[in-house]
């Protein structure tokens, strides 16, 4: 096929699949917060359980009056919200789906998606500055901190992960994983990372993503009782929808790349090689669903910790088990 | 001659400074419960200093009570703390019966009880709920309102409104909604199976407080943001006359429904809930054992109610003698008194009211001074202060 026209569709579905994926993903939050808290939640809208009320809220957002402060940067302003949502979007571009449904392959895939996940905290800075507000400054350097507390264990969860695989490609831990672990009795087991050893290394990354993502336990920027919206207090209409759907983007996308890293992406055991690129899509976004309903249960049970609490959860908790972690993947990967 | 100074000698101050940002906190904030403006001086999430700027809520009661009627009264006194209405509404009774003489009838007395006590757990779920969610977590908001909306039911069930009952009279109480006239039927005052309703629902609030134990008390997260933050030592709880719950987290044992009852508080059998660490968890534990005894009081209370009637004898045109009387009261949040001057007309020459909040917030600026930014918050809202209470 043309290439350019290849690159068309690429984009294409991968807008799809994030704008898709957002929406249903803030409809699983609104119901099962709902549920958790003895509502009913959205009910109306489309009918039926209220499922259009996502689309009926991005609607609305898009109404309203798109106000930028006198005093702000305009600029720097408006720029921000693209950025957040770039960052959320480029990770899509290398995760599989499938043996060959995958946007780019990158031999450096890990390494591209802690780098453009990172880039969100920039758009996040932005906006905190270019508001000319110091409810939203404080939020936008929240931010940038809660980066130094949570982007160490990250890397160090990764890499434990890396070493174990022995790739850096998102395609290529996919099959380290679905390679046989032993064999008992003539039939090969094999499991994904989760179980192969890397469980501390699971709980650091669900933590740090918590984090990156800004959700409670660890949504000090945005701390609604303390900085009324943080960084978002000055944003309306259609650039709140943008943060808000970066958000939401980049939950999916997070958990799709834990999925990937330590439950066995789009593998699923019993199921042939050929059939894969059939029924990967399907097992990933399993996978993915379980990770955001664990994102969500979260939220919905925790309070919010103080900013030093989370310096202090990183630096003295998980940077050391970070560490502990890739010596003990380095030892599972020789004796086993 | 100037005497030259060798440049070492010279005091240079390589100290850097970073001026300190004010922030104005409210009035229109979230977690000021209502319109309490603080201005903040603060060094980036560290308060250096605050002041708390208040009045933005006066609504002037203590004058309006010198062109009203004792009768009058009664619906304005309790919408100052409007969480806890009924709670207000007593004291300001009881001292109009005291400057003229009239008892309530034991009857009246025991319902004044039991809707003070409803009350009672009412504000304090309404702190259960708001105090989680100013640390960030919603979902408590939402379990102790629903068993609030039980206990609202029971106190519109007896006085035809949720916050606002304007149900004490001099003299007694107004017959039930539903109850029919106190002089034919003294036995329906209270609405049909009120005493049924009011066990299921203490069970059910009963219930929601072990609910709040599972997913707030022994929270970890909850116990980082509020262990040790905000202590109040007993002393200065004393000096900066905190009351309440505020006071008895701070191992203060004084409560004034044991110390000085004015409703037959000394006929029933429940425990002052004191703590010993004056910080904001033991200020949260405090309430939540209180709504425990709460829902106790009101359990033997509505086993030990006697028959009778609702209302003593009261002239049609209420004249209170000449004379002077404080009361004061053991309200959800704390001593809450009614000042009365009379001159022997139809109206208070002076009244002034002891508002709870007020006092419980005049010890914010000594409290936040040096704390971090997050943990205003948590102060704040453990104090549990309404504005309307502080500004009257």
């Amino acid at each position: 096929m043309n290439f350019w026209l290849l690159l068309l569709v690429e984009i294409v579905v991968i807008l799809v699949v994030m704008l898709v994926g957002a929406l249903v993903t803030i409809y699983a939050e609104l119901k099962i917060s709902a549920h958790m808290q003895s509502r009913i939640g959205p009910y109306y809208a489309g009918g039926k359980w209220g499922w259009a009320q996502p689309a009926a809220d991005g609607l609305k957002f898009m109404q309203k009056e798109d106000l930028v402060p006198a005093a702000a940067d305009h600029t720097v302003f408006r720029l921000a919200p693209y950025i957040v949502i770039m960052s959320a979007l480029a990770v899509w571009v290398v995760i599989p789906f499938g043996p060959d449904l995958v946007v780019r392959d990158l031999d450096l895939g890990v390494f591209f998606v802690l780098a453009v996940s990172s880039l969100s905290t920039l758009g996040v800075l932005m906006a905190g500055w270019a508001s000319a507000n110091k409810y939203s400054l404080m939020g936008g350097l929240r931010a940038a901190a809660q980066l130094i507390a949570y982007e160490l264990p990250l890397l160090l969860a990764v890499v434990a992960v890396v070493v174990q695989a022995g790739t850096m490609s998102l395609n290529g831990i996919v099959a380290a994983q679905a390679q046989p672990w032993f064999t008992v009795g003539g039939i090969e087991i094999s499991a994904p990372f989760l179980i192969k050893g890397q469980i501390i290394g699971f709980v650091i990354f669900m933590v740090a993503a918590v984090a990156e993502l800004s959700r409670i336990p660890f949504d000090m920027p945005i701390a609604e009782s303390e900085l009324t919206m943080g960084y978002l207090t000055e944003y309306s209409g259609i650039r709140f929808t943008m943060f808000f759907l970066g958000e939401y983007a980049s939950m999916v996308a997070i958990s799709a790349i834990a999925a990937t890293m330590y439950l066995g992406g789009y593998w699923i055991p019993g199921v042939p090689e050929s059939a894969l690129n059939a029924v990967g899509p399907f097992v990933l976004l399993a996978k993915v669903a379980f990770l955001v309903f664990l994102l969500i249960w979260f939220r919905w049970t925790w309070p919010r910790l103080r900013e030093d609490q989370l310096q202090d959860l990183a630096w003295r908790w998980l940077i050391p088990l970070g560490l502990l972690n890739i010596v003990l993947a380095g030892i599972f990967k020789v004796v086993l | 001659m100037t005497e030259l100074m060798h440049r070492s000698e010279v005091a240079v101050s390589v100290e850097l400074q970073t001026p300190d940002m004010t922030l104005n906190i409210g009035p229109q904030h979230p977690s000021t419960h209502g319109v309490l403006r603080l201005v903040a001086k603060v060094d980036g999430e560290k308060i250096t200093e605050v002041e708390p700027v208040i009045g933005y809520m006066h609504r002037g009661y203590e004058k309006l009570a010198e062109v009203r009627t004792y009768a009058q009264m009664t619906a304005l006194v309790n919408r100052i703390d409007w969480v806890s209405g009924f709670a207000s509404e007593v004291p300001f009774i009881v001292a109009v019966e005291r400057l003229t003489g009239i008892e309530a009838p034991e009857r009246a007395q025991w319902i004044r009880l039991i809707l003070t006590e409803l009350f009672r757990i009412s504000s304090h779920l309404v702190f259960m709920s708001s105090y989680p969610l100013e640390l960030g977590a919603t979902t408590p908001l939402m379990w102790a309102l629903r068993e609030r909306e039980r206990v609202l039911d029971l106190i519109e069930s007896v006085t035809g409104g949720r916050f606002h009952p304007n149900f004490n009279r001099v003299g007694g109480v107004k017959p039930a909604a539903g109850g029919g006239s106190q002089t034919k039927k003294v036995s329906q005052d209270l609405p049909a199976g009120f005493f049924d309703q009011t066990r299921a629902a203490m069970d059910k609030v009963l219930h929601v407080c072990d609910e709040l134990d599972e997913l707030v008390t022994g929270n970890e997260l909850i116990k980082a943001r509020t262990v040790g933050v905000g202590i109040i030592p007993a002393d200065k709880a004393i000096e900066f006359g905190l009351s309440g719950p505020n006071l008895r987290a701070s191992g203060v044992d004084f409560d004034l429904r044991k110390v000085e009852p004015i409703l037959p508080y000394d006929q029933v059998d429940f425990d002052v809930v004191t703590a010993q660490g004056g910080d904001c968890y033991d200020r949260y534990v405090c309430r939540l054992e209180e709504i425990r005894e709460a829902a106790r009081i009101v359990l033997q209370a509505i086993d030990k109610i006697p028959a009778g009637p609702l209302q003593a004898k009261v002239p049609r045109i209420l004249k209170v003698p000449e004379g002077q009387v404080y009361v004061r009261h053991e309200n959800p949040k704390g001593e809450f008194g009614y000042y009365i001057v009379s001159e022997g007309s139809r109206m208070p020459y002076r009244l002034k009211i002891r508002s709870t909040s007020f006092s419980n917030l005049s010890i914010l600026p000594w409290l936040l001074e040096g704390q971090l930014l997050p943990d205003l918050v948590a102060i704040m809202g453990s104090l549990d202060f309404v504005l309307g209470d502080v500004d009257r």
